[in-house]
């Protein structure tokens, strides 16, 4: 019981800094970062009820396979997101918000 | 540097009430967890019931493959359809080949290369009886291809793209392709026929495997191959 309990409310801190952050920050790559830390916390907590003390039964199969579904489907929403940020960089004059000006490196030189 | 000073600007009025807020919402929630009765897995007797029915033994991958085929079918749809979306917003950027690769690196991408495929083949066999399967299979394999390209091989700028294509959706297809297959013998969709969920769940596995594979090391570098790479191959 206390396991379990320690498992969720780790995960549950873990949402509540990723919400935090998702929201005042408005840089693309913070958000997209955000919303990992929440996926993280959200598979933590699935996987902590789903946890039963060796040798007290079988574990529930159920929430694990959810949360397999869940890691993949959040790495291709990760690499989607991140591919369309750097694509607003490319396409747009102006630099990202959140980020300051003068430091900024010409996108030519980049590539 | 002005990064400093910026991280430890004082938060104003409305991020300090989101603050508030999120904490609450936290502290409610917590209370919601720490008060909910302890975990009785309702569905584990279920499972345990229909497990000698699945032709696996690991539970996780009868529930994956078998009783929920549906959510698996369609999230391997999801990755085709994010490598989908990859290659139509960019062009991946190969940079050209300046110095040579070290000895070091490439002998270590020798070694290790061959060993990932080797772990990912035995992780998706292992899938039928312990922890294991198409997707840690696959993100073995992907591992390795990120490795190669992080090392920039000059032979990943040779592989034409038709063999691509075809292995990125090679695995959702035949995925699908069983799935109709048992529509038309059985009479549902994913319904493998009595004692051939074994071999059947394991082909599956095995061609998921590769294609997540790929569409992981495919999603790292980023974007669909050069354009007048497509046209020095298909003229």
């Amino acid at each position: 019981m206390i396991t379990t309990l320690i498992y969720s409310l780790t995960g549950l801190i873990l949402f509540g800094m990723g919400f935090f952050t998702l929201i005042i920050h408005s840089h693309p790559l913070r958000k997209i970062l955000a919303v990992n830390v929440m996926s993280t916390g959200v598979f933590l907590i699935l996987v902590a009820t789903a946890y039963i003390p060796l040798g007290e039964g079988e574990i529930d199969p159920v929430p694990h396979a959810m949360v397999l579904t869940g890691i993949v489907v959040s790495v291709s929403v990760t690499a989607l997101a991140l591919i369309l940020a750097c694509r607003i960089q490319e396409t747009s004059n102006s630099s990202l918000p959140g980020r300051k000006q003068q430091g900024e490196v010409p996108e030519e030189s980049i590539r | 540097m002005s990064r400093t000073g910026k991280n430890h600007k004082r938060l104003d009025g409305f991020q300090r009430l989101l603050l508030l807020f999120v904490i609450c919402m936290v502290v409610l929630l917590g209370y919601i967890i720490w008060s909910t009765p302890g975990s009785k897995p309702v569905l584990t007797g279920a499972v345990a019931q229909m497990q000698e029915y699945s032709g696996v033994e690991s539970p996780v991958t009868a529930v994956l493959l078998n009783f929920r085929g549906y959510d698996t079918l369609l999230e391997v749809m999801v990755l085709l359809l994010a490598v989908i979306g990859t290659w139509s917003l960019t062009e991946a950027f190969f940079p050209v080949q300046r110095s040579e690769i070290s000895p070091v690196q490439m002998g270590a991408v020798r070694l290790l290369a061959p060993v990932m495929c080797l772990v990912a083949a035995y992780l998706v066999w292992q899938g039928s009886h312990l922890a294991g399967g198409a997707f840690q299979g696959g993100a073995i394999l992907g591992a390795a291809g990120v490795l190669m390209l992080v090392t920039e091989l000059p032979a990943l700028r040779t592989i034409p793209v038709l063999p691509l294509r075809i292995g990125l959706v090679f695995g959702p297809l035949f995925f699908a392709g069983i799935a109709l297959i048992c529509l038309l013998f059985t009479g549902d969709l994913l319904g493998y026929p009595k004692g051939a969920g074994g071999w059947l769940i394991l082909l599956i596995e095995t061609a998921c495997a590769i294609s997540i594979g790929l569409t992981l090391a495919l999603l790292f570098a980023g974007g669909r191959p050069d354009k007048e790479f497509i046209w020095k191959n298909n003229p």
